[in-house]
């Protein structure tokens, strides 16, 4: 390939400290629950202590009877279905009819105080029929006495069922030289984030309702607030404040967002809904309980003949993302390898447990594990090295997949490259002592999803809108969701880097539906690319009006102009220039205060077979990680020592907020593989505490060694791709795969915990196989 | 409202008198009555620390504390170590290294940093990790907390 210069630029890919971050560290921040309006009502909720029950009955007369107490709602008032997906309608505010899982809303208060909503929830009487419980989803296939809903397909309570073939996976199974074959079976997790969800409702006697709420896609709130209160958009304002923390946990519109809004429309009084952490867990929408079952067919040389997965989803008690769930589970567990034949069989079942959804790395999580498990047992069967064996196998850039996938940018090979070599892999691999090992695990994760989920799916994704006044402060509106991962910061750079100016000249306001145009929010990790696109048309925009001003200015031709810090000058001769301030006075000698507008738009690609669009994107990120572990073979416990991480996610526009998404996700794979668990007893959640429900805390967090060796991406904002998901992904087998070379042991049952790995060494040493030697 | 006594304790170096009953957790009263809102609730079962106050100089998570406890204490809080204008030590290394993302963890290890620094102005890593495992970070991986603290204790941003 011809070399082609890599141009620099004057902010982006340095490392640029969040503009928010002074108001972050003096708690001057702003979150939902740090808010207050006069004559502010308290709401809480009377959740459902069954599992699945038809409600008979539902009296509040006691409850409204008690002073103090200004509404009580139940789920007839507001019956409208709505759900995060058009084609999956299947939750209402409150529960109509049945409760579906422990933790469903069955009735919702609001008072003058805690303690009154209290008092009142204690006073509401359900009179139910206890339904049958289903836990799991393997009974749920089949017909069902009880369906949890009655979508369910045939009566079953499968809600979703995708079946994909693609090749011929059977041909290549028989004449593979050598197949695995692997079971993999995961806990549910959930998010964890710190700040519980809160909201804020008031409506207003000028016929508005004002939302405030911790959520990430202010945009589907907007549109489910509307649909289920009756009230057209434009009467409905929608402000994000500050968000502790949502990674897909705060992504669908969620029934007490809409509750809250409600009580405020019944009382006339603004209302706030605070959750506590109970709640949190009990909303969860966190990664699915998953079975996995996972076989690869590879020639003699280890290249990849087919894959055949199939997956079995639990989905808790409503769809949520779970439709998207479903495909991805079989259309994310190809990339980054070319696999040309390919055959998946997956379906997500209702049960009555708290709902799962999408939580960072969505869908391509579980189906990873198992998938490069299985590749590590091929290359040992082959007698090859993982990392050899990963590289003859890698998709090539610009290539197209067997479901049709759009590949453009890929440094898969040089993330594998650098995570060799920094890792010292040739040395360690096989070679620690016992008890110690080392680890490939790869990754590869959408840049944003090429369908937005919005129903109107001409619009743009993203649009970004500027306005310079006198004070040549650049005013900056979109409505992507700053949760914590530095979107605020990318976009303020962004317009910065355009228009040669200061950071600090740039003010990203905050988002509120009645000024901040549409973007579909934090999700798919689609932020960076798309609405980094938006930003950057947007200040183009608005740079040619100021570059327009400044050759009128200097009598010479616009095209002769560059635009160089606070400053536009002809190019060869910088002597001759004005002003960022003069070019500005110019160009408003016209109009007054300059807008400008800049949108982006995925081209939708992919096949035209059912499900085709599942899983594109404009671009993919990339990612091979080396996970060291030192176990001890007495207790079963372990620690990951180091973590070598090569991500592809093309240039990184922030190296500061690249690094802290990787170390952030790497804390949050980690989790996953070696303890958290969503713990049931049937369908109820034991454990809905952080005391029960453990995530890692500082002392056990391992080095990590951070590999950005990327190209840039053709058509990611100046050579941008995602890094807020796809690093995650590679965690998980990286950690397996090393508890293998460490001590012989394939673990296909996640988390990974001290119990399971002194089985699985107590195992391996009654049958009399030692390893390395022990 | 019964049985309120009035409490009196330092609030970030200023007396503060205020009525409280016997059974207000500090956490509450500092947040709604009282309006420091930096503060954060993330758990209300002493599981998270992003509620840590400092009780006297030490961190100490106002969730389980019953506010009566303070009586002639000094409490301080994310508002008390905010210098009136720009960034304390800690709270400046705090924005340069990205040791904050979503930011509701960060008044609770800002104020655990300060009283680290204080008792031990040039801890180990060891030290500092040791210092902040009671506080949960669900966005950082805790790294460039750790690095934060670090710098603030070279003297460096
Ligand atoms: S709110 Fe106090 S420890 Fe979590
Ligand atoms: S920065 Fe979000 S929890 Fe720590």
């Amino acid at each position: 390939m011809a070399s082609v210069e890599r141009p620099t630029y004057r902010l982006l890919g340095q490392r640029i400290p969040y503009v928010e971050g002074p108001l972050k560290v003096t708690g001057r921040a702003e979150y939902t629950d740090d808010l207050r309006r006069p004559g502010m009502l308290v709401a809480r909720l009377l959740r459902s202590p069954w599992p699945h029950a038809r409600l008979r009955s539902i009296d509040t007369t006691a409850a409204r009877a008690l002073p103090g107490v200004y509404a009580v709602l139940t789920g007839e008032r507001y019956p409208t279905p709505f759900g995060v997906l058009p084609i999956t309608h299947d939750e209402t505010a409150i529960a109509v009819g049945k409760a579906r899982y422990t933790g469903d809303i069955l009735a919702a208060v609001a008072a003058q105080d805690e303690r009154t909503a209290e008092a009142a929830l204690a006073l509401v009487r359900v009179d139910v029929e206890e339904l049958p419980e289903y836990s799991d989803p393997r009974t749920g296939i089949a017909r069902v006495a009880e369906p949890i809903h009655a979508r369910g397909l045939n009566g079953s309570n499968v809600q979703k069922e995708v079946v994909q073939d693609f090749g011929d996976v059977d041909a290549a199974f028989s004449q593979a030289a050598q197949t695995a074959r692997v079971r993999g079976t995961f806990a549910g997790v959930t998010h964890a984030f710190t700040e519980p969800m809160a909201t804020i409702a008031e409506s207003t006697p000028d016929g508005r309702l004002t939302v405030w709420s911790a959520t990430q896609v202010p945009h589907y709130l907007h549109r489910s607030l509307s649909e289920v209160l009756g009230i057209p958009m434009h009467r409905i304002r929608v402000i994000k404040p500050e968000v502790g923390g949502a990674f897909g946990g705060k992504s669908d519109p969620l029934p007490h967002e809409i509750v809250c809004a409600a009580l405020a429309i019944e009382t006339g009084r603004p209302v706030k809904l605070l959750f506590d952490r109970e709640d949190v867990f009990y909303t969860n929408h966190g990664r699915h309980p998953t079975q996995n079952d996972v076989r690869i067919a590879v020639d003699a040389d280890g290249r990849i003949l087919a894959y055949d997965i199939e997956a079995l989803i639990d989905g808790g008690a409503w769809s949520s993302f779970g439709t998207v769930t479903t495909y991805y589970n079989g259309v994310l567990s190809m990339g980054p390898y070319r696999v040309p034949n390919f055959r998946y069989h997956g379906r997500r079942v209702y049960t009555n447990r708290p709902p799962s959804g999408a939580m960072r790395a969505h869908g391509g999580t579980n189906i990873r594990y198992s998938v490069e498990v299985a590749l590590d047992l091929l290359a040992e069967q082959l007698g090859r090295d993982p990392f050899d064996l990963r590289a003859i196998n890698a998709l090539p850039p610009n290539s197209t997949t067997v479901n049709e996938f759009r590949i453009t940018s890929t440094s898969f090979l040089k993330c594998l490259a650098a995570a060799r070599e920094k890792s010292g892999w040739d040395a360690k691999f096989r070679r620690l002592p016992y008890g110690r090992g080392v680890g490939l695990g790869c990754g590869f994760y959408i840049s944003g999803s090429n369908s937005p989920i919005h129903f109107t799916p001409k619009m743009p994704q993203s649009t970004v809108h500027l306005k310079v006044d006198m004070d040549g402060g650049i005013a900056v509106h979109s409505m992507q969701a700053d949760i914590g991962q530095g979107s605020n910061t990318l976009l303020a750079a962004i317009v910065a880097e355009v228009l040669g100016v200061d950071l600090e000249r740039v003010h990203v306001q905050r988002v509120d539906s009645d000024v901040s145009p549409i973007d579909i929010g934090s999700y798919s990790s689609r932020v960076t690319f798309m609405m980094g696109n938006a930003a950057r048309s947007a200040a183009l925009d608005l740079r040619g009006q100021l570059i327009a001003a400044a050759a009128e200015l200097l009598g010479r031709p616009a095209e002769s102009i560059e635009t160089t810090h606070e400053r536009f000058q002809v190019r060869g001769a910088p002597e001759v220039g004005v002003s960022f301030a003069a070019a500005l006075e110019k160009a408003m000698e016209r109009v007054g205060a300059l807008t400008a507008t800049g949108a982006y738009s995925t081209t939708p690609k992919g096949g035209t077979f059912k499900g085709a669009r599942a899983g594109t994107a404009p671009a993919y990120s990339f990612a091979a990680y080396v996970a060291q572990v030192d176990v001890d073979v007495e207790t079963g416990e372990y620690h990951v020592e180091k973590i070598w991480a090569a991500f592809d996610c093309g240039r990184a526009l922030n190296r500061l907020a690249v690094e802290g998404q990787i170390e952030g996700s790497i804390h949050m794979g980690l989790g996953q593989v070696m303890g958290e668990s969503m713990n049931y007893r049937g369908a109820r959640l034991f454990n809905p505490s952080f005391l029960e429900y453990k995530i890692p805390t500082a002392d056990q967090m391992p080095e990590v060694e951070i590999l950005l060796v990327a190209e840039d991406d053709p058509e990611g904002p100046f050579g941008a791709k995602e890094a807020g998901e796809g690093p995650l992904i590679a965690t998980l087998p990286a950690v397996g795969n090393a508890l293998y070379d460490a001590i012989g042991v394939r673990f296909t049952e996640l988390p990974i915990t001290p119990d399971r790995v002194l089985r699985g060494i107590d195992r391996r040493r009654r049958e009399g196989r030692p390893w390395k030697g022990a | 409202m019964s049985s309120q006594e009035l409490l009196s304790f330092r609030l970030n170096g200023q007396p503060v008198t205020t009525p409280c009953e016997p059974a207000r957790i500090l956490l509450d009263l500092l947040r709604e009555d009282l309006e420091e809102t930096g503060t954060k609730r993330g758990c209300d079962l002493g599981t998270c620390g992003c509620c840590t106050v400092l009780l006297d100089g030490r961190p100490t998570l106002s969730c389980l504390s019953l506010a009566r406890l303070v009586e002639g204490c000094e409490v301080t809080t994310i508002e008390g170590v905010s210098p009136p204008q720009g960034l304390s030590p800690v709270q400046a290394a705090f924005v340069a290294h990205g040791a904050t993302q979503c930011g509701f963890c960060t008044p609770g290890f800002v104020l655990t940093a300060t009283a680290l620094l204080k008792e031990n102005p040039h801890p180990s890593r060891e030290e500092i990790v040791r210092a902040i495992s009671g506080n949960l970070c669900r966005c950082t991986g805790y790294t460039k907390i750790i690095e934060a603290i670090d710098a603030a204790a070279r003297g460096g941003p």
